[in-house]
């Protein structure tokens, strides 16, 4: 009688036990589901708002190049280019398009059609192939932002005139070009190969993604050596004491100071203190070395704990003095654990728009900095630019640039787990 | 040197005089007297937490490691003071070898192994050098016909007695007086256990060896000398031979037939 009561009695808790497993094995794979969507949704809009930026219409015309235009020998001289009015030339061009067309304001209408880099286009033609001076040669040429975004649909036609930034005229010239097959959609290579522009549709990464290279560089440069350093001092050298471990709080406290406040510290220290040059990758790169600092600090000190302390013994046993313990063991076995920190800390470094903001490092670009002294803005406030400006084409870029950016962050993430597997290779 | 087992006519290779350890205030040996003589075993035996490890890492000042432990008393190795400020740690610990309760190789290769000790006391002069210094030092130690077709591959890939083996070797291959040796059987099968026996016999010759142990048999078959130790103390001595058949202490008595003091 109590036996059967005891085994209805287990055979109860068990089920109880069954059930609760599966809802916790229920609840865990729901979190994964919706973590997993949400990622998906934001991804796929990104990639769609996007897709428009990746691509751009442009009109292909035959153009004149009059031998008086520049002397071939001359086209490798940037001042001499420069005094050449490729604007105009690419505008008459199409101008001579629609020979009925005879007033001032529809003349103007007519060049306003091409891109304020059309006339860039010809002269980049020139200066690859000078002997293209004195012929007549077919130049694709980009169109407008208003035009292409038209031409994607993403302008209503059939909204009235008032309303719509194309002209009623405007579209019977652009219906006219296509009929002739004269616009085609190409992939939009400035979006990777020139700097910040006013022009939305000229606008592209290269100036910011060049200058976040450098920036994480110099960040790379600083910490790193740094950060590993002051770890390897505190976990294996330093001795315990009052002094070590207030040092060790203020570590693990720096780690969470608002990023912001380093951009201060770094305006206040380097920029005004020591003059060094402002907007320029070297300060910032030392700001986001600072904020990076902890991070390191903190992974390398448990990636050095982390190695068992059999193998310290092991060399002190044979007679390694301390720091070739260190430098022939623990350090190799604890470094995949360090450059993991150092990578996630370099990545998050790298989409740091805030500190950067402080020392004039969100500018408006154009050139590409070739070094760490030059001039510079990083990837995510190129973002914050564009996505402050109200030009509708700058949307799409917005999109491509967060892409990017991202693109950027995933191929520093594969170089980390790449390096990674290198060295446990090794051992 | 002459050893024909008779303590008096050889003088000892370390000379332990009033040894204390101390955990923070916590003390774990009590001053420690003993004597341990050139080409001998001498085993270690007691009850878990005796301190026989503690004892054991004084020797070759593996305790200077461990932050919250002090040591203090006298110890010798032939002349020279091993608590000497002045004294090089590095220098003492190549000549006192260690091998220790867990095999615990380098994650490199069999050759790297034992190469490291040689190399970073500059043993050699080149790769030909060294390469007979590794063969040499694995033959010692038994290992050599089970790994002299694979001496590049990774240490860890090794069972758990060549292993110990491999311990053992890359101690012996700076060449060391002293080998000190903490329960090295602990994990081992009783085949890998009688090679490591032989292996210490053999050893014998050329090192004054020290050894650890739980094992009575063991301790027994391999060692000349035995000290039995209790909560810090050192409360027998002598030939292994007398401490087995005619303990001159009831602890020690008790202790060596299972009834654990
Ligand atoms: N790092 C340490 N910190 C504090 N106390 C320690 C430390 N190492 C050892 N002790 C203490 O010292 C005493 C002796 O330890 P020891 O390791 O020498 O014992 P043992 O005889 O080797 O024991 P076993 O046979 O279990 O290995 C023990 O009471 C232990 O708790
Ligand atoms: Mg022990």
């Amino acid at each position: 009688m109590t036996d059967q009561a005891t085994q209805t009695a287990q055979s109860k808790h068990l089920k109880k036990r069954y059930r609760a497993e599966k809802r916790f094995k229920f609840f865990g794979l729901a979190a994964i589901c919706s973590a997993a969507g949400i990622l998906l949704v934001l991804l796929g809009g990104l990639t769609q708002m996007s897709i428009p930026a990746f691509t751009h219409h442009y009109v292909t015309l035959d153009i004149a190049i009059p031998e008086t235009t520049i002397p071939a020998d001359q086209v490798t001289d940037p001042a001499a280019m420069r005094k050449v009015n490729w604007r105009g030339m690419v505008r008459k061009t199409l101008r001579n398009e629609f020979p009925e067309v005879t007033d001032r304001r529809g003349k103007r209408a007519i060049g306003n059609l091409l891109s304020g880099g059309a006339g860039d286009a010809l002269r980049d033609k020139v200066l690859n192939d000078p002997t293209i001076i004195g012929s007549t040669v077919a130049v694709a040429l980009p169109l407008s932002d208003d035009v292409d975004l038209l031409l994607k649909g993403l302008i209503d036609r059939s909204l009235p005139e008032d309303n719509r930034v194309i002209s009623d005229r405007e579209l019977t010239f652009i219906d006219h070009l296509e009929a002739a097959g004269r616009i085609d959609r190409r992939i939009a290579w400035f979006l990777f190969t020139s700097g910040d522009s006013r022009e939305a549709e000229m606008a592209g990464l290269r100036s910011a993604a060049v200058g976040t290279l450098l920036t994480m560089l110099v960040t790379l440069l600083f910490s790193f050596p740094l950060g590993v350093m002051a770890a390897i001092y505190l976990e294996e050298i330093a001795p315990k004491n009052r002094l070590t471990d207030l040092i060790e709080v203020n570590i693990n406290n720096l780690a969470a100071v608002p990023s912001i406040v380093f951009g201060l510290l770094g305006l206040a220290v380097f920029i005004n203190f020591f003059h060094l040059p402002r907007s320029a990758p070297l300060v910032g790169g030392m700001v986001l070395a600072l904020m990076t600092l902890p991070t390191i600090i903190i992974a390398t000190r448990a990636a050095l704990a982390a190695v068992p302390p059999s193998i310290r013994e092991a060399a002190l046993g044979v007679g390694a003095s301390p720091i070739q313990v260190i430098f022939h063991h623990v350090l190799p076995l604890a470094m995949p654990g360090i450059l993991t920190g150092t990578i996630i800390g370099l990545a998050q470094a790298a989409g740091e728009t805030a500190p950067l903001l402080m020392i004039g490092m969100m500018a408006f670009i154009v050139d590409t900095p070739m070094w760490i002294d030059d001039k510079a803005t990083v990837l995510p406030a190129q973002i914050y630019m564009w996505a402050n400006n109200p030009e509708r084409a700058f949307q799409a870029k917005t999109a491509a640039g967060i892409i990017c950016l991202m693109v950027f962050l995933l191929l520093m993430n594969a170089l980390a787990i790449y390096l990674r597997k290198k060295y446990e290779k090794r051992w | 040197m002459k050893r024909d087992g008779d303590m008096t006519l050889s003088t000892p290779k370390i000379k332990s005089s009033g040894i204390i350890v101390e955990y923070d205030d916590k003390r774990a040996l009590h001053g420690i007297d003993l004597d341990i003589y050139p080409n001998e075993v001498t085993a270690l035996i007691g009850p878990s937490g005796c301190g026989k490890s503690t004892f054991l890492r004084c020797i070759n000042r593996m305790n200077d490691v461990i932050d919250n432990c002090k040591v203090s008393g006298r110890l010798m190795i032939d002349d020279t003071d091993v608590y000497d400020p002045e004294i090089d740690v590095v220098e003492l610990r190549a000549r006192v070898g260690m091998v220790f309760q867990k095999p615990n190789p380098f994650p490199k290769s069999i050759y790297d192994n034992v190469a490291y000790g040689p190399r970073i006391h500059g043993l050699t002069e080149n790769k030909d050098d060294m390469d007979r210094i590794v063969k040499k030092s694995l033959k010692r130690a038994g290992l050599w016909d089970e790994v002299s077709e694979r001496l590049d591959d990774k240490a860890l890939g090794l069972s758990g007695g060549q292993q110990q083996r491999l311990c053992i070797a890359r101690a012996i291959a700076v060449n060391p007086d002293i080998l000190l040796m903490d329960e090295p059987c602990s994990a081992l099968d009783p085949i890998a256990t009688s090679i490591i026996e032989e292996l210490i016999n053999e050893l014998r010759e050329r090192f004054t060896i020290v050894i650890v142990t739980h094992s009575m048999q063991q301790a027994a078959r391999v060692s000349q000398k035995t000290g039995y130790f209790h909560l810090g103390n050192i409360i027998e001595y002598g030939e292994t031979n007398d401490i087995f058949t005619r303990p001159k202490n009831e602890q020690t008595e008790a202790y060596i037939s299972g009834r654990i003091g």
